[in-house]
């Protein structure tokens, strides 16, 4: 379908693009890959005065890792880009699994991770891993930046802290502590490919036993916004790691989520599998870690 | 509103064309160049069919503003075999790029509408993974819809076309 029209914005500076969005606020909206927003304009879903892409603003699509900041993915780093990336798949493995598992080939071409971050969908594929390894969001206004944890960054579907006249920058996912393993699961009523009906992202650090010294857990689609599976963690940290422990924490992630039943999944059949893949998680999560 | 002027690379020549900021880079391969093989299905990036190359990469070009085509290369299907389409289809006296040629072969073809698509996406499948598996041949074929083969002879063709690629290097 023919698009809605538009002024297209393309600034090649931070500045200038955050002096846009003050300019314009309200109408005016942010095109990254254009692979959400190109289908909400599409759909009428949005109909803005001004599209500005930030594809020309330089610098923003690098990846690198540094042994004190830990990995940063600059917001134009496409899906495909973390999917293969050797500094990711080195050091962040599960974030080239959630890349590689988000949508199609063409659309990881087009895509980035930061896009799939700043959507908000609760069911977004790069959310759950990231708020498992507690990245950080730097988002700048052209005049100051700050760093947004990514607990405090969603506030419901489509929603982010982000101020109107504010880019994400970068994502920073620090360093993961010794025998730390993470992992990243999904569901989907079709395939890989498919939009999640549910998906976990967990990390968990051993203590040189076999006991877990802390743990976070990350469940999407299960929410307004991607849930933290509280009681599960409370309950394992100081547990020796077993099929009894991993199996109780799953229990308790299920008490956690509040789904909604949808064209993907029902509410019950969500709460079961967040059961299945919590325990799937932190199963191989609590392996590579000891690995 | 105004038009803007930019060039566009498409299949090595440069064009030069005056389009809306909100016309898709579908949109202006098929209405104003002419070039009909990439197909427009879904619109909405989940069928493939309009499927092209942006410096070797796979793109849906019905997602993608031809205003942000700009100083990039783009390849469709009508670039794979140039000889072919000057010689309006006939397809006994020219080169065919191996997969069309594979596709043609295994049966992988029925309506056709597809088929651009398809290969365009082989093309990027095959330029990182010469050697593909099964599994990795369906997996690059995630983002390509097919109504009529049921995808085994399209997976067929291109294993044939990596082995006739690998074979001939
Ligand atoms: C066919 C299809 C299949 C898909 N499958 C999946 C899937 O399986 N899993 C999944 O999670 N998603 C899926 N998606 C959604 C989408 O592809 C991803 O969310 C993608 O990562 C978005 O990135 P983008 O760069 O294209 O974002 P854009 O569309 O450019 O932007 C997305 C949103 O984020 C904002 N934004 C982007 N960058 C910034 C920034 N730097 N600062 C502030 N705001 C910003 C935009 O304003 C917009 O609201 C699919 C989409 C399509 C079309
Ligand atoms: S027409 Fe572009 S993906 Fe379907
Ligand atoms: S051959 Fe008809 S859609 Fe594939």
């Amino acid at each position: 379908m023919t698009l809605p029209q538009f002024t297209y914005l393309a600034p090649t500076s931070l500045k200038e693009a955050c002096d846009l969005l003050r300019e314009h606020q309200g109408k005016i909206k942010i095109k990254a890959g254009g692979t959400d927003m190109i289908v909400r304009l599409s759909h009428r879903a949005v109909k803005p005065d001004y599209l500005m892409s930030i594809k020309k603003i330089p610098g923003l699509d690098k990846i690198s890792y540094d042994a004190a900041t830990g990995l940063t993915i600059g917001a134009l780093a496409l899906l495909r880009d973390v999917e293969i990336n050797e500094d990711v798949l080195a050091h962040a493995p599960m974030l080239a699994r959630a890349a590689h598992q988000t949508a199609t080939v063409q659309i990881r071409n087009m895509g980035t991770v930061m896009g799939n971050i700043c959507n908000a969908s609760p069911s977004a594929d790069n959310i759950p891993t990231l708020v498992a390894m507690n990245a950080v969001i730097i988002a700048a206004n052209g005049n100051s930046e700050r760093e947004i944890p990514i607990d405090e960054f969603f506030l419901g579907p489509g929603r982010s802290a982000l101020a109107a006249d504010e880019i994400a920058t970068a994502i920073r996912v620090p360093v993961t502590a010794a025998l730390t393993g993470t992992s990243y699961q999904k569901i989907s009523p079709r395939s890989k490919v498919d939009i999640a009906a549910v998906n976990i992202g967990a990390m968990l650090t051993l203590d040189g036993a076999k006991k877990c010294s802390a743990v976070r857990i990350s469940m999407g689609a299960v929410g307004p916004t991607p849930l933290r599976g509280a009681k599960a963690e409370a309950y394992l940290v100081n547990k020796e790691i077993c099929a009894e422990t991993l199996a109780e924490a799953g229990r308790l992630a299920a008490e956690d989520a509040s789904p909604i039943s949808d064209v993907r999944a029902s509410r019950e059949y969500r709460k079961l599998m967040v059961e299945v893949l919590t325990t799937r998680a932190l199963k191989e999560a609590a392996d590579l870690a000891a690995a | 509103m105004k038009k803007e002027l930019i060039t566009l690379n498409v299949n090595g020549d440069d064009h030069e064309i005056a389009v809306f900021p909100w016309q898709t880079l579908n949109e202006v391969l098929r209405d104003e160049l002419h070039l009909t093989g990439t197909k427009l299905g879904c619109g909405t990036g989940d069928c493939g069919a309009c499927t092209v190359l942006i410096d070797g990469k796979s793109v849906s070009s019905c997602l993608t503003l031809a205003i942000e085509a700009e100083g990039v290369k783009i390849t469709t299907i009508e670039g794979l075999a140039p000889e072919a389409v000057a010689a309006a289809g006939d397809l006994e006296s020219c080169e065919l790029d191996p997969i069309q040629e594979s596709f043609i072969n295994k049966g992988a073809i029925q309506c056709g509408f597809c088929s651009p698509g398809m290969i365009m996406s082989s093309k990027f499948l095959l330029s990182h993974t010469p050697k593909p598996t099964e599994a990795e041949i369906r997996a690059g074929l995630s983002g390509n819809l097919c109504r009529c083969t049921g995808y085994n002879k399209i997976v067929d063709a291109i294993a044939d076309a990596a082995e006739k690629i690998n074979d001939a290097q």
